[in-house]
C-alpha cells in the first residue's frame, strides 16, 4: 500500500509539471486561437537564458551571493521572454491577423526552430546547470501508517507546490483583473473586442509574455532536475496529450489532465510494465490521449463545438 | 417633444466600396447631425451593413472620405474609431459568450480605465491598490447601465445562456458602457418578436433622449424605422435612392419600387 501511494505521489509531482507546460498551450490558445507549437522551444529558451544569466551576472557585476544572482538571472530571463513575446507579435502575429488556424500553427512551427537555434547560438549548446537551491534529499511521510513510510523527493514536492501556486495565480489573474477580462474578451471575439477599443496587439504581447513566464518557471524546475539541455524542448511533446485530455480551452482541464497523465504513467509503468516488458511511460500518455480523442474529442473540459446547420 | 438637433457631426462623402468585382457601395454621401436618430434602410443586400462597417473602420472604402467632428478617418481600424467615441452593436451577436452579463458590459469600460494593463494585473483581493478603486468606480457606471436596460436579474448569467432578445440588450449595454458620442446599431431588432421590438425601440429612444447620444440605425423593418427616426437614408443595390424625413421618404417613388417591386 505504501508503495502504491509512493507511486501515485511521484506521478502527481511529474503531472504538476506537465500541467505547467500544458498551461502555456492553453493560455495562448484561449487568447489568440493559436496552437502554439513553440511552447517547448520557449521552455528551452527561457531555461537557457536563466542558466546563463545566473552564471554571467556574478561575473559581470561581482555579486557573489547566489540568491541575488538567481533573482537577477530570473529577472533578466523574464525580460528576455517579454522581448521574445513582443518580437513574435510584431514580426509574425500582427501580419497574420484573421488568417486560418493552420497558417498560424505553421508560423509557430517556424518560431520553434528559430527559438531553438537562436537560444543555442546566444546562450551556447552545452548542458548547463540551474541551481536555485532546491533541496535534493528525500523525506519520509506516514511512517506510522505504513512500514518504511512513503518516500517523497523534497525537490519534487517544492516543484509541485510552485506549480500549484502558479496555476492559482493565473486563474486569479484571468478571472479577477480587468486585464484578464480583456484577455477573455479577445479570446471570445477578436472583432467585437476591437470595436470596444481593446488593443489586440497589446493583449497578444501580454499573453505571450505570460506564456513566456510559465515557460520560464517550467524550464527552471525541469532544468534544475535534469540540467538545461536541448531535450527540454521535447518535454513539450509530453504536454500535447495533456492538452488533448484536458481540452485546449480549459485551464482546469490542463491541470487535471496533467495530473491524470502523470499518475497514469507512473502507475502503469510500475504495475503493467513488468507484464508488457517495460517502457510504458514513454507511450502511455499518447495512447490515453488517443482513446480520449475517440470518446470525447473536445477533451474533458473543452467546449463542445456545435455547428448550426 | 422638442429635440435639440445640432450641427453635422458625421459626414460621409462619395463612398465607394467593392469586393473584387462586386460593388457593395457606389458613391454614397450623407450626413448625421448631433443628437439625431439617423436610419439607413434598404432591402437585403442593399449595402447597409457595409456602410456601417466603413464608418466603424472594419472596411476601408476604395473611394470617398468619412469625417467625424472635422477629423478624417481613412485607414483607421475599429479600435481607433472606438477611441474617437464611436460604439457599435452587431447584427450577428458578437458577445463574449463565456463571460457573464456584468463582465461583458465591463469590457466596454476598457477605454475609460486609466491605470494601464500592467497596473491592473497587480490587483489585490483587499481593494487597496489604485486599480481596485478604479474597478469599483467603473462598476458603478456599469450597474447604472444594467438598471437602465432592466437586466438586473441576469447580472451573473453567462450571456451564451440568455434568450436572443436579452443578448441583444447586453450587446447594446456593452456599447453604451463606452459612453459613445455616436452609437451605430446594426439591425438591433432583427429576429425579435413584437414585444421585444417595442422594448428595444423604447431603449433606443431613451438613450437618444437621456444621454443625447447620436444614433445611426440600420434596419430593414420599415415600420419601426419610420416611427423612431429623425431622418432616413435608403439604399438599394449599393446606391442611395432616398434621403430625408420619414414622411418624405415614404412617398418616394424609387423607395416604393425597391420595397414593393415594380409592376410591369
Amino acid at each position: 500500500m505504501g508503495f502504491l501511494i509512493e507511486t501515485v505521489f511521484g506521478g502527481l509531482m511529474t503531472g504538476m509539471l506537465y500541467s505547467l507546460i500544458a498551461l502555456g498551450f492553453v493560455l495562448i490558445y484561449k487568447a489568440s486561437g493559436v496552437f502554439n507549437f513553440a511552447q517547448g522551444a520557449m521552455v528551452l529558451f527561457a531555461a537557457l537564458a536563466m542558466a546563463r544569466f545566473a552564471e554571467w551576472i556574478p561575473q559581470w557585476t561581482g555579486i557573489s551571493n547566489p540568491i541575488a544572482a538567481n533573482v537577477l538571472g530570473f529577472a533578466a530571463a523574464f525580460a528576455v521572454m517579454i522581448a521574445v513575446a513582443w518580437l513574435i507579435e510584431r514580426l509574425a502575429l500582427s501580419k497574420l491577423v484573421n488568417q486560418e488556424g493552420i497558417t498560424l500553427l505553421m508560423a509557430t512551427l517556424g518560431i520553434t526552430y528559430f527559438l531553438e537555434g537562436a537560444g543555442q547560438m546566444l546562450f551556447g549548446s552545452d548542458i548547463y546547470k540551474i541551481d536555485v537551491g532546491m533541496p535534493k534529499d528525500p523525506i519520509f511521510l506516514f511512517e506510522k501508517a505504513f512500514e518504511g513510510g512513503v518516500l517523497v523527493n523534497k525537490e519534487d514536492l517544492y516543484a509541485a507546490l510552485i506549480a500549484a501556486a502558479m496555476v492559482a495565480l493565473l486563474a486569479l489573474f484571468f478571472q479577477k483583473t480587468a486585464t484578464g477580462r480583456a484577455l477573455r474578451a479577445v479570446a471570445d471575439d477578436h472583432q467585437a473586442a476591437q470595436s470596444i477599443g481593446i488593443p489586440l496587439s497589446t493583449i497578444w504581447v501580454i499573453v505571450w509574455s505570460v506564456a513566456g513566464f510559465v515557460a520560464l518557471v517550467a524550464g527552471i524546475i525541469w532544468g534544475s532536475k535534469l540540467g538545461v539541455q536541448f531535450s527540454l524542448s521535447l518535454v513539450a511533446l509530453k504536454a500535447l496529450p495533456v492538452v488533448i485530455l484536458g481540452g485546449l480551452t480549459s485551464v482546469p482541464g490542463a491541470i487535471i489532465g496533467g495530473l491524470l497523465i502523470g499518475v497514469g504513467e507512473k502507475v502503469s509503468e510500475v504495475y503493467l510494465g513488468p507484464l508488457l516488458g517495460g517502457g510504458i511511460e514513454i507511450w502511455f500518455a499518447y495512447v490515453l490521449a488517443l482513446m480520449f480523442l475517440l470518446v470525447r474529442p473536445q477533451g474533458l473540459f473543452g467546449e463542445k463545438i456545435i455547428d448550426r446547420v | 417633444m422638442a429635440k435639440k438637433i445640432g450641427e453635422v457631426i458625421l459626414e460621409v462623402k462619395n463612398i465607394s466600396l467593392s469586393f473584387g468585382g462586386v460593388k457593395a457601395l457606389t458613391d454614397i454621401s450623407f450626413d448625421v447631425r448631433e443628437h439625431e436618430i439617423r436610419s439607413i434602410i434598404g432591402p437585403n443586400g442593399a449595402g447597409k451593413s457595409s456602410m456601417l462597417n466603413c464608418i466603424n473602420g472594419v472596411y476601408q472604402p476604395q473611394q470617398g472620405e468619412i469625417t467625424f467632428r472635422g477629423q478624417h478617418f481613412k485607414h483607421m481600424n475599429s479600435r481607433q474609431v472606438a477611441e474617437m467615441g464611436v460604439a457599435r452593436t452587431f447584427q450577428n451577436l458578437a458577445l463574449f459568450k463565456g463571460m457573464s452579463v456584468l463582465d461583458n458590459i465591463m469590457t466596454g469600460r476598457n477605454l475609460h480605465m486609466k491605470s494601464n494593463l500592467f497596473l491592473q494585473a497587480l490587483r489585490d483581493p483587499w481593494g487597496w491598490g489604485p486599480a481596485d478603486r478604479e474597478e469599483f468606480a467603473q462598476r458603478e457606471k456599469v450597474e447604472r447601465i444594467i438598471d437602465f436596460l432592466e437586466i438586473q436579474a441576469y447580472r451573473k448569467t453567462p450571456v451564451g445562456r440568455l434568450p436572443y432578445g436579452l443578448q441583444k440588450r447586453v450587446d447594446l449595454g456593452r456599447a453604451l458602457a463606452m459612453e459613445p458620442t455616436v452609437l451605430l446599431l446594426d439591425e438591433p431588432m432583427a429576429g425579435m418578436n413584437v414585444e421585444e421590438k417595442q422594448d428595444m425601440c423604447r431603449f433606443i429612444l431613451d438613450v437618444n433622449d437621456e444621454f443625447g447620444t447620436t444614433i445611426v440605425l440600420i434596419e430593414h423593418d420599415m415600420g419601426v424605422v419610420m416611427d423612431i427616426s429623425d431622418r432616413v437614408v435608403v439604399l438599394d443595390y449599393g446606391k442611395k435612392i432616398g434621403d430625408g424625413e420619414p414622411d418624405a421618404v415614404r412617398q418616394n417613388e424609387d423607395v416604393i419600387r425597391a420595397y414593393l417591386g415594380t409592376s410591369h
